[in-house]
């Protein structure tokens, strides 16, 4: 063992590379690598009219996203709302329609998974309406509701429901049967193999199944709210409206970064139900 | 041991005064049928079947505190037997008693390992044995439960790995959760599905002194199948030996006369041990040799 530890040591310095150079700061480096080359094509395209016409410097748009993200709150009326209160407006929408989806699906993909017959009887509908593009419920929300705020919570709910729902079912239906051999051998009660083996053994199908959720919601919301009054979406469609496309970039890159946190949320719980299984 | 006491009364399996004293498990012309597929889906789609007779007309009986071995040639439908004593699955025909009354169904009077441990991965060791204690002893106060669960963990050796989760461990220590955590019931009989069929040579031979030790101490009546001869030799009072399925038998019981506690070194210097291992040898490979050349036809 004495004697391996010195040939050990000295391959990897023979392999020339410096602790510091691993994978990751070499992909780091490689990014902003990238964004630099990125911005400076951009900035100088944009200055030689390369593009379409009006199409913004990467600077005035920088500028804009610092202009933006530091003056976040102000209320001068619907058209002129900081960014960070259209932000909280979307989010607050996508709260209660998401969480009144996984509120349903949840406990809904419990019972269906349970059965197997109610699993094959209800699977047409969930495949049937899974693939309906979230915006051909807006005029059925906005005839039954009459009024947008909750046409858009419902176009969340109805868009959100089925990836969580579809996960679960799946989940418990797919239970590992030794989880199930064990329980009853060890005579546990219906109730009981439900709530300790059945949904923790659900666990992360479910878990899986609410992050795509999050992401359907998120999408549609930008996309509902181009047809409502406030929100991001209505802040796009605003700018557009007003053919200022810089504030439509900051928009576009604030969506994507706070879609990006929700993910990685969403990724970490996936990660802190998985006890070493693959979702 | 502290949950001795417990009567399993409380928990609907009975167990009154045995009919045959001598058998405590009775295996009486058992047969198991797989059924084929013929509904009309089946039928649709072409996808029909023909029942399967992967058992017929076993017969056996078990004394108590014995340890048997069930060998046979893969496929022959050990873990079916197993099933059908666990309860997991029901007999097509015939009935086994346990203490005089048949078996209906799983229940605690019976402890399982499975071959692939079968542990929650969720749940840290000491709550994997919990579970076990929890759904089986639900009167005990929670300090007798700890304490079983304490004295599982002590006995299977796990000391120090109770808040680890299953992925953290060796295949070793997880099967020593799923022998702690079928004995933490307090079963009558020990059922056990090739234990050690998923281990390496090594922790393989650890694990069944292991066994060997702890079934001195508690000397429980344990069934389990295994695929190798040495292991059946080392553990057993009984080897029984199956034929070839479909329909398979038992073809002889062998007894095996070691002295115990048995030592896996010097075992073999026994005067019987080499006959017994030559006799199983042949038989192992005539059932083999006839499964494989079945196939080739
Ligand atoms: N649910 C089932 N439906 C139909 N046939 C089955 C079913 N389960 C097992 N069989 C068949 O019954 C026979 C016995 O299977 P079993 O798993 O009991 O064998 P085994 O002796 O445990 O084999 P191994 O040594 O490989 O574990 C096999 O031919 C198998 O294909
Ligand atoms: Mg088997």
């Amino acid at each position: 063992m004495a004697v391996s530890q010195p040939t050990l040591t000295k391959t990897k310095g023979a392999n020339g590379s410096a602790p510091w150079l691993n994978e990751n700061v070499k992909a780091l480096g490689l990014f902003i690598i990238s964004l630099v080359l990125f911005l400076l094509f951009w900035e100088i395209g944009a200055n030689l009219k390369l593009f379409a016409k009006g199409m913004p410097t990467a600077s005035k748009t920088l500028q804009e996203l610092w202009w933006w993200s530091t003056h976040p709150f102000f209320d001068n009326g619907p058209n002129d709302l900081g960014i960070g209160w259209n932000l909280l407006i979307s989010l607050r929408r996508v709260a209660i329609g998401y969480f009144l989806a996984s509120a349903i699906a949840v406990p809904l993909g419990i019972l269906i998974g349970i059965s197997p017959i109610a699993y094959k009887a209800f699977n047409p509908y969930v495949q049937l309406l899974k693939p309906v593009s979230p915006l051909a419920w807006l005029p059925l929300g906005l005839y039954i509701f009459r009024d947008s705020e909750k046409t858009g919570i419902f176009i969340i709910l109805i868009s959100s429901i089925w990836p969580t729902l579809i996960n679960t079912a799946f989940g418990v239906a797919n239970v590992n049967p030794e989880y199930l051999d064990v329980s009853k051998t060890l005579g546990a009660s219906r109730i009981r193999t439900i709530f300790k083996v059945i949904i923790p053994a659900a666990l992360p199908n479910i878990v899986s199944g609410l992050r795509i959720s999050m992401g359907i919601s998120w999408l549609v919301i930008v996309a509902a709210e181009m047809l409502l009054g406030t929100g991001l979406g209505y802040f796009i469609w605003n700018e557009w409206n007003n053919l200022y496309i810089p504030n439509i970039l900051v928009a576009i890159f604030i969506i994507g970064l706070v879609g990006l946190i929700l993910d990685n949320i969403f990724g970490a719980l996936e990660k802190f139900v998985a006890f070493g299984r693959k979702a | 041991m502290s949950i001795a006491s417990v009567n399993y009364s409380s928990n609907g399996a009975v167990s009154p005064e045995p009919e045959f004293p001598s058998a405590q498990l009775s295996i009486r012309n058992v047969t198991k049928v797989f059924a084929g597929k013929r509904d009309i889906f089946s039928k649709l789609s072409g996808k029909t079947s023909r029942d399967f007779v992967a058992i017929e007309d076993i017969s056996l009986d078990i004394e108590p505190n014995t340890f048997v071995s069930i060998i046979g040639p893969s496929g022959c439908g050990k873990s079916t037997l197993l099933n059908m004593v666990a309860g997991l699955s029901p007999v097509s025909q015939g009935e086994i008693l346990l203490n005089g009354s048949p078996i209906t169904g799983p229940g605690p009077d019976r402890g399982m390992v499975f071959q692939n441990y079968a542990l929650m991965p969720w749940m840290t060791v000491e709550e994997n044995i919990r579970f076990a204690v929890e759904t089986v002893f639900s009167k005990l106060s929670p300090k007798q439960i700890n304490r079983a669960i304490k004295e599982q963990i002590q006995l299977v050796g796990l000391e120090g790995a109770e808040k680890k989760h299953p992925h953290e461990l060796s295949g070793g220590m997880r099967q020593r959760v799923g022998i702690a955590r079928a004995l933490a019931i307090n079963p009558q009989i020990l059922l056990m599905d090739e234990p050690f069929g998923a281990l390496d040579a090594l922790t393989r031979g650890f694990l069944q002194s292991e066994v060997e030790r702890i079934w001195e101490q508690q000397r429980k009546t344990v069934i389990m199948i295994t695929h190798s001869i040495e292991e059946a030799l080392l553990l057993s009072d009984r080897i029984v030996m199956m034929t070839r399925g479909p329909a398979a038998r038992v073809d002889e019981i062998l007894e095996v006369p070691f002295p115990r506690p048995r030592d896996r070194n010097t075992i073999d210097q026994h005067p019987a041990y080499h006959d017994l291992k030559a006799e199983m040898e042949s038989h192992l490979f005539r059932e083999t040799r006839a499964v494989e050349e079945s196939r080739i036809r």
